[in-house]
């Protein structure tokens, strides 16, 4: 059935509506990245690798996939909900819910400054609309979702819920007793993607502890694998629409999705040394050079 | 008000209020849902899965993972009831019950049994004595400690029905109940006077407010006029109590199943302090771990049994 759908997909995406709907989420997504470095630039802090690497993932994710109400409500009823578990990349995470409506961009200029809503790592304690729960502390995000999914399932509520964590934060135990559960319990309102960039703050995930294969590891743990390139728009439609098709059919559902850390900026790819560090002026420049202002910057 | 009339009904385990707690409450709201971490039995949920099986979440034995369901659940508007011993329920979920709990202001309530020493024979490693502390220094969190089988019915069903993060302590052992079965009186925050007296102010949470009622009883037996609360809501706490009842006696021992650090005792030296200093002493234990051994053993060892209540107030009554 599946493959029948792949067919009936291709064929899609060869149309002229889907060419300008991909074109469509790939300038939301350039504003987007243009965001990230202009606010990390700003404060002079935050996380700018993972960010970029994955903007086209959360840019369909919130553009495309999940039907959000963006008069937010805290319990997200009959709504698709999005979970970030990796809460340093909170950079990309406002500036989509700033750009798909849930605040005004304006405040994106508040990031990391004293008496923002906007604080390092998300948070509920400002009120902030679009965020669910605080992250920062890695490895608490499925656990989250998975309690979040549970509650859908009580009340009847179709929707699906979705989840982010970034490959360092898989080395965290708690991942590992959520991922047990998730696939014992059978909870198939359940995505999960994950950011496999190989890189974390002290270099690339195989030398600081390497997580082995890590397909091989979400199979035998369960859950339903795909896997995606996350800098490549229509792959990443195509997968997050194949997730959907394949939830609810007794597996969770994990997305391994190849990402490159500072995708979009040349010299903030290849390397981990842009996790964790904010451009000077010079380099501010040069990053704008290459991400065009597509929505008008903030 | 004498404390010679108070004496024991009945003994029971606080689990087992609790046990009967969160089926009433269950059974009044939809929306409670509990949680184990593969401590069914020991935390009395049985009644509570026979008749809502569709709304207990067995996780087994992975504790962070069930705060952050918890949290999760929290979010669908969902009432999580987290369970397990107070030793894994707080300090090994700390961070956990800080960021995704305290932090996020989830409406999670932390119910743990087997806390302090009268866990008894399974020793140090099981027998937390720090939680009190652990959970009342975070921001947002209220922390109860009742003090008998139906008073830990009546908190359990209080704090399910308050809205906010929530952490209720109590233990294993049977012991004596002597709080009524529907104590109007019985309100978070709002501390219990036991007796009114003029000479010393005697402060108590959970097992050790019995322990206080023998003390006082013998005390007051010897002439002493003896004040006893029972304060089963260590935050947010009832600091008009305190005030009130040390500006009369002028002195105050506070007595816990917990550290000498950060517990209740800390938490009136602390009202204490910034208002009226009087001579305070502690009945808790003195920076140290636990051992195997029965509850009473663990409670004469450990010096929190009624003598050293007594010998704790002649020594801050000598102070005054």
């Amino acid at each position: 059935m599946l493959s029948l759908l792949k067919h009936a997909y291709d064929l899609f995406l060869t149309t002229h509506d889907f060419n300008m709907q991909i074109a469509e989420l790939n300038k939301t997504a350039t504003q987007i990245r243009r965001d990230i470095v202009r606010m990390v630039h700003q404060c002079k802090s935050g996380h700018p690798g993972g960010s970029l690497g994955c903007t086209d993932f959360l840019t369909a994710l919130y553009f495309e996939i999940m039907k959000v109400d963006t008069d937010f409500k805290m319990d997200g009823k009959n709504e698709d909900l999005f979970f970030l578990s990796n809460g340093h990349i909170s950079p990309l995470f406002y500036s989509v819910l700033a750009r798909r409506g849930f605040f005004d961009v304006k405040e994106l200029g508040t990031f990391r400054h004293i008496n923002s809503r906007l604080q390092g790592h998300p948070t509920t304690h400002e009120g902030l609309p679009g965020i669910r729960i605080a992250s920062g502390s890695l490895g608490q995000g499925i656990s989250v979702a998975i309690g979040a999914a549970l509650a859908k399932k009580m009340d009847g509520d179709d929707k699906l819920v979705y989840c982010l964590t970034g490959d360092g934060e898989l080395q965290e135990g708690q991942i590992w007793e959520a991922l047990i559960f998730a696939a014992a319990k059978k909870v198939d309102n359940l995505i999960v993607t994950v950011d496999w960039n190989n890189a974390q703050i002290d270099g690339s995930t195989q030398q600081v502890c390497d997580l082995g294969d890590l397909k091989a590891k979400f199979l035998a743990f369960g859950f339903e694998v795909l896997e995606m390139n996350g800098n490549v728009m229509d792959d990443v439609v195509f997968t997050l629409t194949e997730a959907q098709l394949k939830a609810k059919k007794g597996k969770p559902i994990a997305i391994l999705m190849h990402t490159q850390m500072g995708f979009g900026v040349d010299f903030m790819m290849g390397t981990h040394k842009w996790h964790g560090s904010a451009p000077n002026d010079e380099q501010l420049a040069k990053a704008m050079a290459q991400l065009e202002e597509t929505l008008g910057d903030y | 008000m004498s404390l010679q009339n108070i004496t024991f009904t009945d003994k029971k385990d606080t689990r087992s209020g609790f046990g009967v707690g969160i089926h009433e409450a269950g059974k009044a709201n939809p929306n409670v849902v509990a949680l184990c971490a593969d401590l069914i039995g020991s935390l009395k949920l049985e009644k509570f899965i026979e008749d809502f099986p569709e709304r207990f979440i067995q996780t087994g034995i992975a504790e962070a993972n069930m705060i952050g369901i918890s949290a999760g659940l929290a979010i669908g508007g969902k009432i999580p009831v987290a369970t397990t011993f107070a030793n894994f329920g707080t300090g090994r979920v700390y961070d956990q019950i800080r960021q995704s709990v305290a932090y996020s202001d989830k409406n999670v309530k932390i119910c743990c049994s087997h806390a302090g020493l009268t866990l008894g024979e399974d020793g140090a490693t099981h027998q937390i004595l720090e939680d009190i502390g652990l959970m009342k220094m975070l921001p947002h969190m209220t922390v109860v400690v009742p003090c008998d089988y139906n008073q830990t019915r009546l908190a359990t069903k209080a704090i399910i029905e308050r809205v906010g993060p929530t952490y209720l302590r109590f233990g294993r052992p049977v012991w004596p109940i002597f709080t009524a079965a529907e104590d109007e009186t019985f309100q978070i925050g709002k501390a219990q006077y036991l007796s009114e007296g003029t000479d010393v102010t005697i402060i108590a949470c959970g097992h050790l407010v019995w322990h206080a009622v023998l003390a006082g009883q013998e005390l007051e037996k010897r002439g002493i006029s003896v004040e006893v609360i029972n304060m089963h809501t260590i935050k947010p706490l009832d600091v008009d109590a305190i005030l009130k009842s040390v500006g009369k006696t002028k002195c105050v021992v506070t007595a816990e199943e917990h550290q000498r650090n950060g517990g209740l005792g800390d938490a009136v030296a602390q009202v204490l302090i910034q208002n009226t200093p009087y001579p305070q002493e502690y009945v808790a234990v003195n920076d140290s771990f636990g051992e195997s051994g029965t509850p009473d053993q663990l409670l004469e060892k450990y010096g929190l049994m009624p003598k050293d209540i007594i010998a704790a107030v002649e020594k801050v009554m000598a102070r005054k």
